[in-house]
């Protein structure tokens, strides 16, 4: 049965694609109570001084635990930023007060709404390289993540490609 | 596991069968939708100067359809968004994209000079022409168009721009024919350029 050899063969190969693909775009870091799940960024034109970042943070601990912002080698700040979409009209606003994450809950900070801004680049995010950045959350509390660069086009992480 | 193996690939085949109808239909669908009618506002008289500092005026995009997007290199998620799907709607587009004029308009023209746009466009097709100039001549330009657009201070000393999102399309008479919402699905804007491009 040659076509069952094909089936099979489409079928791995869709296996492999897909493996393939989780593993690049599922990762997390986990420290104390804090876990984050794949954290990114859209890549970067030459000559842009800012980036966003994305990602979920999960609180796994009985207590709420606020981000405050972060901290990268590559850009001068990292800031919480609110954006919004209103009658067509882009509006980008700091989010001064912090995030705060709730007791065993999570935010997720993605495009069109939250997200961390990373002010002053000092190169331009490249497609797939990974990009260290440092969580900072209220008690003193760091979280050394990396981020995932996706494409200049990307909407979301890993979806709607 | 051979059986799992089939079950699976079976499964695979009527996503993938049942995607490719469904976006399909989106397309047939986006493709019937009339663009709003012609007859909105006439673009204004300007003069700017493009990313290799060559004059622009109003007789550089009148005569053949254009689509015009307004934004900021410093914009971190609308402008490069917008600008690869632009870019990448273009491409699919194929000849008749040379029918169009497409600009992106800096709204933040003190940082935007000319080498800053080059280097910020040189990620995107070569055909977008970035336009920066006096601000009275940005404003005069998205006035006419209905673009609204305004400064806004960051503590710390920064700022940024909030500004209209949406991607402008005009006729060859520079008269405002629809829009391409932030977003919007790529194949109905894709039917909206080749309408536009008349191709």
């Amino acid at each position: 049965m040659p076509n069952l050899r094909c089936v099979r063969l489409v079928a791995f190969a869709f296996a492999a694609v897909f493996a393939m693909t989780a593993t690049a775009l599922s990762h997390e870091y986990v420290s104390g109570q804090i876990k984050v799940v794949h954290p990114w960024a859209r890549a970067t034109a030459p000559g842009a001084t800012t980036g966003v970042g994305y990602m979920k943070i999960i609180n796994q601990g009985a207590t709420p635990i606020r981000l405050l912002g972060g901290s990268t080698p590559a850009a001068t700040a990292v800031e919480i930023h609110a954006m919004s979409m209103d009658g067509g009209v882009m509006r980008m606003r700091p989010v001064g007060e912090g995030l705060v994450v709730p007791a065993r809950g999570q935010i997720e900070l993605k495009p069109g709404s939250i997200h961390l801004m990373l002010i002053g680049l000092k190169h331009p995010l490249v497609e797939e390289d990974l990009e260290p950045l440092t969580l900072n959350f209220d008690g003193g509390v760091r979280v050394n993540i990396e981020l995932y660069i996706e494409s200049m086009g990307a909407a979301s992480g890993g979806h709607g490609h | 596991m051979l059986r799992v193996i089939r079950y699976g690939a079976v499964a695979l085949i009527a996503v993938l069968v049942l995607g490719s109808l469904a976006v399909g239909l989106g397309w047939l669908q986006s493709g019937r939708s009339p663009l709003p009618t012609a007859g909105g506002p006439v673009v204004a008289s300007f003069h700017l100067i493009d990313q290799a500092n060559k004059p622009v005026s109003e007789h550089d995009v009148l005569g053949r359809p254009a689509v015009v997007f307004f934004g900021f290199t410093y914009c971190p998620e609308v402008c490069p968004t917008t600008l690869a799907s632009l870019t990448g709607l273009l491409g699919r587009l194929g000849a008749p994209a040379d029918r169009l004029g497409v600009f992106f308009v800096t709204v933040d023209p003190a940082r935007d000079t000319p080498p800053a746009l080059a280097s910020y466009l040189s990620s995107f097709d070569p055909r977008i022409r970035g336009l920066t100039g006096a601000p009275d001549q940005i404003a005069a330009l998205a006035k006419s168009l209905g673009v609204y657009y305004a400064r806004v201070e960051v503590q710390g000393g920064g700022y940024t721009m909030d500004h209209t999102a949406s991607v402008f399309l005009l006729d060859a008479q520079g008269r405002f024919v629809g829009t391409i919402a932030y977003g919007e699905n790529s194949d109905a804007a894709l039917a909206k350029l080749r309408r536009l491009a008349g191709g």
